[in-house]
């Protein structure tokens, strides 16, 4: 017999605390975090006075960091869309404390990685001629450019995204509502929009929740092809591959998953949620990282097999440059944390701990930052005509601004579970009643949910 | 319309690089100073790429002087977001200074890397910045630029010969690279015209274009070295067929 669930009073207490009482280490945090982005806004601040050029890039590696933060950050947004979508249309019923913050981190990474393509902008304050909108001289921006398609995409991924987030907190906000007053109580019974838990109220909830769960999961694919796309739309060697697509989408999943699980560790930890982020969770989210670090495994290797096979001169150079030359300490780094450490950490199910999957998902996360900047910068440093090669690395504006926009993201993150419940509280009472009707204890509805708070 | 384009013979390519020193004069391109060069921030907008054949000491040097190719079928320009390069009437591959944004994807995607982009605000070193052409607009930080086939020298001799109602003569534009070529080996005209000397030489047995199996239909046409040892080129044509032509 396994161990008692938590009442649902136990569940409101736990998980309602970290909104309603606040310690010093969150201020002590959110300085820390707040000191970081302030370095980044200035380095970026100097980076526009002075011009682009104190970055690191040149002639010819005219991307670098920036894009590999960019396509690295919208990879972690999939962490939310596949764990809350796919798990949420499959029914799996352990995916119910992680769901929020799988969606949390989406909307944060999106809204972080969405920077990075205006910071590394020639003219920043000028990004606005990417929206059609409409004007005098009739210029529309270019519809055949890669770039528009990401503009568009990543803004519909960040709306669905939003929605997605916003819509399963509703009956949360309520609840958080009910239980706080003045101004805090104002500001959340706007956001839970008259939230009373009806019968009907349950009903629209729960098929809006289904429409987005299905819709979101083309978005969130179509997204990450066209980042891929990015490059793969262009002629140069190594960048111009029919499996980019399906690669990106893969290696997103993979970081997003990776994401989710340091998330969870951490939140584990500081909010002291031992008892709903259980072994279990990790375990699961564990296997999970295992099958797509094999997954990336096999895309990589049909990648790098193909090119190397096909002994063709321009390629070569750049697979050259990548396995044996100049960016072979990072390639291997890449592959030992991709592939070879999950492989031991994940594989094994002895060191499958918290801790092993931890680790796993953190060198995961590092390596497909690496993954990331091998596809970007050794292509650029090697053009066709090989008078012009060249080689790149990052100053320290590139650098303060990474550090300070991953503090930026980690800070979203940590005022996001002060204003919100990171778990959701009815999703994770419903997930027990289920249990506890299975377990043919005939818990009366009425008595196992506070008025609303959980569908009847 | 006209059809811009250029043959280049590299076998009068001398590898001098005074179209260098002479685009760079012509279009106000920036200097921006030996430690930013080193870096890879130089701008040059035509440059003589040279290869070095054979083992000490029987070493040959090859030079192709290498710009804008004008391609047809740009790669460049379907990338661009807010079509800030685009393809003019004429043929020519355009870049918009005041539209670009700068996100640098053009150069990306150009397989003959010609495009050159202006990390700071432009600077000359003493005494250049006294010698700015007035016909060429000065590019800010942060945007784009490349070779233009001189347009500035395209739109002065229409305009002239549009005010004495004639057509413009077959070598009357001269863009600054090939007017400074003591060998005069680039060669610019009307390639629409039969009888221009680009269309002539750009018929040559020796003619070939940069990278040319990737599609992109560049306007900038090459004439192989002849093999001076031996008297004749690659095609066993003799050589001066380029000359004779003149």
């Amino acid at each position: 017999m396994e161990r008692p669930h938590p009442s649902n009073r136990q569940i409101n207490e736990d998980l309602l605390r970290p909104i309603l009482h606040t310690s010093w280490r969150f201020y002590a945090a959110t300085l820390l975090l707040g000191l970081s982005l302030l370095a980044a806004v200035l380095a970026w601040s100097y980076q526009i006075h002075r011009g682009i050029g104190v970055a690191g890039i040149r002639y010819p590696v005219m991307w670098a960091f920036y894009i590999t933060n960019f396509v690295f950050w919208i990879g972690i947004s999939h962490a939310g869309t596949l764990i809350s979508a796919i798990l949420r249309l499959v029914n799996a019923g352990w995916r119910r404390p992680i769901t929020r913050c799988a969606e949390a981190i989406t909307v944060f990474a999106l809204m972080v990685g969405s920077m990075f393509p205006i910071i590394h902008l020639g003219r920043p304050w000028l990004f606005f001629w990417l929206i059609p909108y409409p004007n005098e001289r009739l210029i529309w921006p270019n519809f055949r450019s890669p770039l528009m398609w990401d503009f568009m995409a990543i803004n519909t991924y960040l709306i669905g995204s939003v929605t997605y987030l916003y819509l399963p907190m509703v009956p949360d906000l309520a609840a958080v509502r009910d239980r706080s007053r003045g101004l805090r109580r104002k500001i959340y019974s706007l956001l839970a929009l008259g939230w009373q838990g009806t019968a009907t109220q349950w009903n629209r909830l729960e098929r809006a929740i289904s429409i987005m769960a299905v819709i979101i999961v083309p978005v969130a694919v179509s997204v990450h092809t066209i980042v891929s796309w990015d490059f793969a739309m262009t002629l140069n060697p190594m960048w111009k591959s029919t499996i980019f697509g399906p690669y990106f989408v893969v290696g997103a999943i993979f970081s997003g998953i990776a994401a989710l699980i340091l998330a969870m560790a951490v939140l584990r930890k500081i909010l002291r949620l031992e008892e709903y982020l259980k072994p279990l969770h990790f375990d699961n989210l564990g296997k999970l990282l295992l099958t797509m670090s094999c997954l990336w495994f096999y895309f990589t290797f049909a990648e790098y097999l193909t090119v190397w096979y096909n002994n063709e001169p321009h390629e070569l150079v750049v697979f050259r440059s990548k396995v044996s030359g100049r960016y072979a300490p990072l390639f291997w780094t890449m592959m030992a944390g991709n592939f070879v450490i999950p492989m031991i950490l994940l594989g094994i199910r002895r060191l499958r701990t918290i801790t092993g999957t931890a680790i796993a998902a953190f060198t995961v996360v590092v390596a497909m930052w690496l993954e990331r900047f091998l596809i970007i910068v050794p292509t650029l440093a090697h053009p066709r005509l090989p008078f012009v090669r060249g080689t790149y690395a990052p100053t320290w504006v590139e650098i303060t601004i990474t550090v300070g926009t991953v503090a930026y993201f980690a800070l979203l993150y940590l005022i996001f579970t002060k204003l919100f419940p990171i778990i959701s509280l009815w999703e994770l009472k419903e997930g027990y009643r289920e249990r506890r009707a299975r377990t043919s204890l005939a818990v009366p509805v009425a008595a196992a949910s506070g008025a609303g708070e959980l569908r009847p | 319309m006209a059809e811009w384009a250029m043959v280049i013979d590299l076998d009068r390519c001398t590898g001098c690089e005074a179209c260098v020193a002479a685009c760079r004069a012509e279009n106000n391109v920036p200097t921006r100073g030996e430690e930013e060069c080193a870096k890879g921030r130089h701008q040059s907008w035509i440059r003589v790429e040279r290869y070095l054949e054979g083992e000490f000491p029987d070493v040959r040097a090859r030079f192709i002087p290498v710009l804008c190719q004008h391609c047809d079928n740009a790669p460049c320009e379907p990338v661009c977001p807010v079509f800030a390069t685009y393809h003019n009437p004429e043929g020519l591959n355009v870049q918009v200074y005041n539209r670009c944004v700068g996100t640098r994807f053009c150069a990306n995607n150009c397989p003959y890397t010609v495009r050159f982009f202006n990390f700071f605000a432009p600077a000359w070193d003493e005494p250049l910045n006294y010698q700015l052409n007035p016909d060429v607009s000065v590019r800010m930080s942060g945007v784009m630029e490349k070779c233009t086939f001189c347009v500035q020298r395209i739109q002065k001799v229409q305009g002239i010969a549009k005010d004495e109602r004639r057509a413009v003569r077959d070598g009357e534009i001269q863009p600054a690279c090939a007017q400074a070529c003591p060998a005069e080996a680039i060669v610019f005209g009307d390639r629409s015209d039969p009888e221009s000397r680009v269309s002539l030489l750009g018929r040559s047995g020796r003619r070939f274009q940069l990278l040319e199996d990737l599609g992109t239909q560049p306007r900038v046409v090459y004439l192989k070295r002849d093999s001076w040892e031996e008297g004749r080129n690659s095609e066993g044509e003799r050589r001066g067929t380029s000359a004779s032509v003149k």
